[in-house]
């Protein structure tokens, strides 16, 4: 157990120094932030100075060294636009989008899993077949485009949710979360069922796909044969079953939806750290960039150890090693 | 032509209704995207022929509508049918060629991979995993932010993103093909390596890729549309469909939905119309892989 | 005893007919097959592979499931009709009075629940015991099949169990509710030959103790002939013959079970004679007219591709639906 402990800690470093490697060197290839940081009537002599003080005319190895070591000792870089840390602009918008990126899989998964198991159990029901034809339409559609549908029906024709921001927030911990006030939900609706839909489409798909192919299996007619009802045989021994590939999916799923969040809080206006990382595209804010990346790349990688611990719970032929 | 009539695939695909509608969906793409241009009087990106006297005007069943323009207008006076066709041609464009390319490119890799084994697998393989457990939404992002954009851009960041599943398939069925005895055999006789890849490996191992390519395209058009609707994507020269949704965006709350909800809908059928397909595709190919 | 038990007899099945209505065409499964399992009998159903063997195994306990369906005939326990009693009624059958062993004791247990829960799943089903009586009748069961430790291995998942002992957990399953007729499909073909012997004398022991019935379905005419009371062959969803098994296998009437009894290898014998019947089993969505094996039968003539032969009384007491029956004694 700590033996696997260990190995898997080094594989997360080893990804996450991958990681690091990719962003720096993308980031040294592209553009010159020197133009970010100096007035647009600097002169020859000024552009050298802040080079110098940015550390750019050192060689790409110097670079990447300071870069690492400065991240290892926690020196995450200074916004560009806000003069601030980038660390800390990210950390303080980051409760908004895990409150709407949790909301979203929670509403996912209410929905997906009972869908997915009557779709599987019932294949060829008429019902069954307007649950995976709606399913297949979730991961066809261009998921902001139906954030803007959903925001021209609620909000602007028929005004029941509001369009954009996050509404009231209560402070708990330090933490601003507006999924303690009725504004806040009010505010959240819209965004967490439109990032939420492809998911669920996704989770739908597995989990009939894990029915179906649990029914298949003998185990599921040695427990008919033992006379345990149909049902019983269903939910007691083709549930747990057909829900394992689903978990394995789940820490995917999850990082999808803190990619999507970008996309989402983009059009909601949600003041989360996924629209936070367009707008700094938008400015070639690279510090803040590499931050959310390089933040965002250890949550995925966490939610990945996660999974495989969830994993080995779930299914005991599964062992840590 | 008449034993293709005869197969259990066509008897399949004639029983499908799904495949039917689908394969009908990629069809009127299809003709959209070759004949787009002589169906519509306007071109959208001919300055000449837009008229401001003719912007926004709605939808022609409602009120103020001209039947000229019967998706009605955006700002520019520009005929929204029009944008879509001429829109929907750059989408798929970019979705076919990305998706081409990231099949030579990462069947390649596979083939490298799974044949010659060592180094070259453990280091493809790794990048391969490595880039799996991040969505591929925010790796395309992190590129196009960091190379600029541009349709050829969002086509190397596409073509990164999508090699990585043929390389694992295609490796896959290497490792399984060559342990089979006539690949054995003709190592064995001396046959080089590339003839055997190219007569024995490769017809084999291309099979699964049919379906994976299939949703790919539609995959991809939905990247290059968010990217787009982020404006990390096509230039507004060359407007895609997700980008049209983008223009149309910045006047919904105006209440000018058509100019963003009728390209959406036109993204929603070609991705749909190529799930539907790739779903049949997938059930008569490759029964097992769900 | 035996007399009576001959008149009325634990499980009659008469001219059973069970069809999976598929897109490509019907396929006749069990098509007219009938016989009879006295009480304490071993009937053996043999045939090679695709012959509605396990077809009928899963029609006896109403375990048909789409695209098939049981299309007519009779399945008599104790007097009492299962094709026509309700699937209540045949919840109380499964596991209680009549209980099934599986072919692969691999994927016939659920990898996820532990062996005790699967095992306390019948005792609820089938008793009112509580939960401590519940749990020595498992641990008793589980020893008596043979595994030691039982209390403890009651705790452990399938996968920790080897092939043959799976296929020990399956048996004490199948007979922890004493029923009286275990049908056991093929019970040994996935296990080592080694384990194999074992395997079946367990499963002699267990009726033995216990008075049940069992129907051994099998492609093995040497496990039957060990095992079995009496034998019923099938070919291509029919009963081609039946009887006691000594007398079957000494001297068939039909040329089907002669073929099968040649391909037996023969350990006492030199190994050159081991035969095996030419061609294979036919499409059973496109039968022939006739009979169904006369493409393979070294006796047909034209009468064969004619009319369908129905079963008739042979020497020995022996029935067999064969237009031209082997002589005792006869060989082909």
């Amino acid at each position: 157990m700590l033996g696997y402990l260990l190995k898997r800690l080094i594989q997360m470093l080893l990804v996450l120094w991958v990681v690091s490697v990719i962003v720096f060197l993308m980031m040294s290839f592209t553009g010159d932030p020197v133009f970010m940081v100096v007035p647009i009537d600097a002169t020859d002599a000024e552009i050298a100075q802040a080079r110098r003080l940015l550390g750019l005319d050192q060689s790409l190895m110097v670079q990447y060294w300071k870069f690492i070591t400065s991240l290892l000792q926690g020196d995450f870089g200074r916004s560009y636009v806000f003069r601030q840390p980038a660390m800390t602009l990210i950390l303080e918008r980051m409760p908004a989008t895990v409150e709407m990126v949790l909301v979203a899989m929670v509403l996912a998964v209410v929905v997906a899993i009972p869908l997915g198991v009557y779709a599987g159990a019932n294949p060829n029901g008429r019902l069954s077949r307007i649950i995976m034809s709606s399913s297949l339409l979730g991961i066809s559609l261009p998921g902001f485009w139906v954030g803007m549908v959903l925001i021209y029906l609620f909000a602007v024709n028929w005004g029941i949710f509001p369009s954009s921001g996050r509404g009231d927030t209560a402070e708990i911990l330090g933490l601003r979360i507006s999924l303690l006030t009725w504004d806040g939900w009010h505010h959240i609706v819209l965004p967490a069922v439109t990032l939420s839909l492809g998911t669920m489409a996704i989770l739908l798909r597995m989990t009939r796909a894990g029915m179906m192919e649990v029914a298949r299996q003998d185990y599921m007619k040695f427990a008919r044969a033992k006379g345990a009802t149909r049902g019983d045989v269903l939910y007691k021994h083709g549930l747990k079953n057909a829900l394992i590939p689903v978990v394995t999916i789940f820490g995917l799923q999850l990082g999808d939806l803190i990619a999507f969040a970008t996309i989402t809080e983009t059009i909601f206006s949600w003041p989360g750290m996924g629209k936070l990382l367009i707008d700094s595209i938008y400015r070639a804010d690279r510090p803040v960039i590499v931050v959310y990346l390089m933040l965002v790349a250890l949550i995925f990688v966490v939610i990945n150890f996660l999974v495989d611990i969830v994993y080995t719970l779930i299914d005991p032929r599964i062992t840590l090693k | 032509m008449t034993t293709f009539l005869q197969s259990e695939f066509f008897h399949n695909y004639t029983r499908s209704s799904s495949a039917i509608i689908g394969s009908a969906l990629m069809a009127l793409f299809a003709f959209a995207v070759l004949a787009g241009p002589f169906l519509v009087a306007q071109n959208p990106y001919d300055i000449a022929s837009l008229d401001l006297m003719d912007s926004y005007k709605p939808p022609v069943w409602l009120e103020g509508g001209d039947p000229r323009y019967w998706l009605g207008t955006d700002g520019q006076g520009r005929d929204v049918w029009a944008s879509i066709l001429y829109g929907a041609r750059i989408s798929v464009f970019i979705g076919l060629v990305a998706m081409i390319a990231s099949c030579v490119i990462g069947t390649l890799l596979g083939l490298i991979a799974g044949f010659y084994g060592g180094i070259a697998d453990s280091v493809i393989m790794r990048i391969a995993d490595i880039q799996l457990s991040f969505p591929s939404i925010l790796i395309a992002l992190f590129l196009m932010s960091a190379v600029g954009t541009g349709v050829d851009k969002v086509l190397i960041a596409l073509t990164a993103v999508g090699w990585v599943v043929y390389a694992r398939t295609v490796r896959g069925s290497t490792l399984s093909e060559i342990e089979k005895e006539y690949v054995q055999a003709a190592r064995v006789a001396g046959l080089p390596n590339h003839k055997i890849i190219r007569k024995h490996v490769l017809p084999n191992v291309l099979t699964p890729l049919i379906v994976i390519a299939t949703i790919q395209v539609g995959t991809f058009v939905l990247i290059e549309a968010s990217l787009s609707f982020l404006g990390v994507g096509v230039p507004i020269t060359q407007p895609s469909l997700g980008l049209l949704i983008k223009n149309g965006f910045d006047v919904l709350f105006s209440g000018l939905w058509w100019t963003s909800v009728f390209p959406g809908v036109a993204i929603m059928m070609l991705v749909f119309g190529i799930n539907l397909f790739g779903d049949f595709l997938r059930d008569e190919l490759n029964p097992r892989l769900k | 005893m035996r007399d009576a038990a001959a008149l009325s007899p634990l499980l009659d099945v008469r001219d059973l007919r069970t069809y999976f209505h598929t897109f490509a065409g019907t396929v006749r499964a069990v098509n007219g097959v009938s016989f009879e399992v006295g009480y304490g009998e071993v009937m053996g159903l043999v045939g090679e592979s695709g012959g509605g063997k396990s077809v009928v195994g899963f029609s006896i306990l109403g375990l048909i499931d789409s695209p098939g369906k049981i299309e007519g005939g009779k399945i008599l326990l104790e007097g009492q009709d299962l094709v026509e009693a309700g699937e209540e009624r045949l919840r109380t059958v499964r596991g209680r009075e009549i209980s099934m062993v599986f072919q692969d004791p691999m994927t016939s247990l659920n990898p996820l629940h532990t062996v005790g829960q699967q095992m306390d799943e019948v005792l609820r089903l089938h008793s009112d015991l509580g939960t401590d009586a519940r749990h020595k009748a498992c641990v008793d069961m589980l020893e008596s099949v043979g595994i030691s430790r039982a209390a403890e291995r009651l705790k452990a998942y399938p996968h920790q169990f080897s092939g043959g002992m799976r296929q020990r957990v399956v048996i004490a399953i199948a007979m922890l509710a004493s029923p009286k007729l275990i049908i056991a499909d093929e019970p040994t073909t996935a296990l080592d030959v080694t384990i194999q012997s074992q395997i079946l004398k367990l499963m002699r022991t267990q009726i033995a103790d216990k008075g049940a019935s069992m129907i051994l379905i099998t492609h093995d005419l040497a496990v039957v002939s060990e095992m079995a009371d009496h034998i019923t062959v099938l070919y291509c969803g029919n009963v081609v013959e039946r009887g006691r098994t000594r007398d079957l296998i000494e001297n068939p009437a039909h040329p089907y079970t002669r073929g099968l009894i040649d391909s037996i290898p023969d350990t006492t014998e030199r190994l050159d004679r081991l035969s095996q019947i030419p061609g294979s089993v036919p499409d059973i969505r496109n039968l022939p007219t006739g009979c169904n094996f006369r493409d393979r039968c070294p006796r047909a003539q034209a009468l064969c591709a004619k009319d369908e032969p129905v079963l008739t009384p042979q020497h020995d007491g022996l029935l067999a639906a064969c237009h031209f029956p082997l002589k005792a004694g006869e060989r082909p």
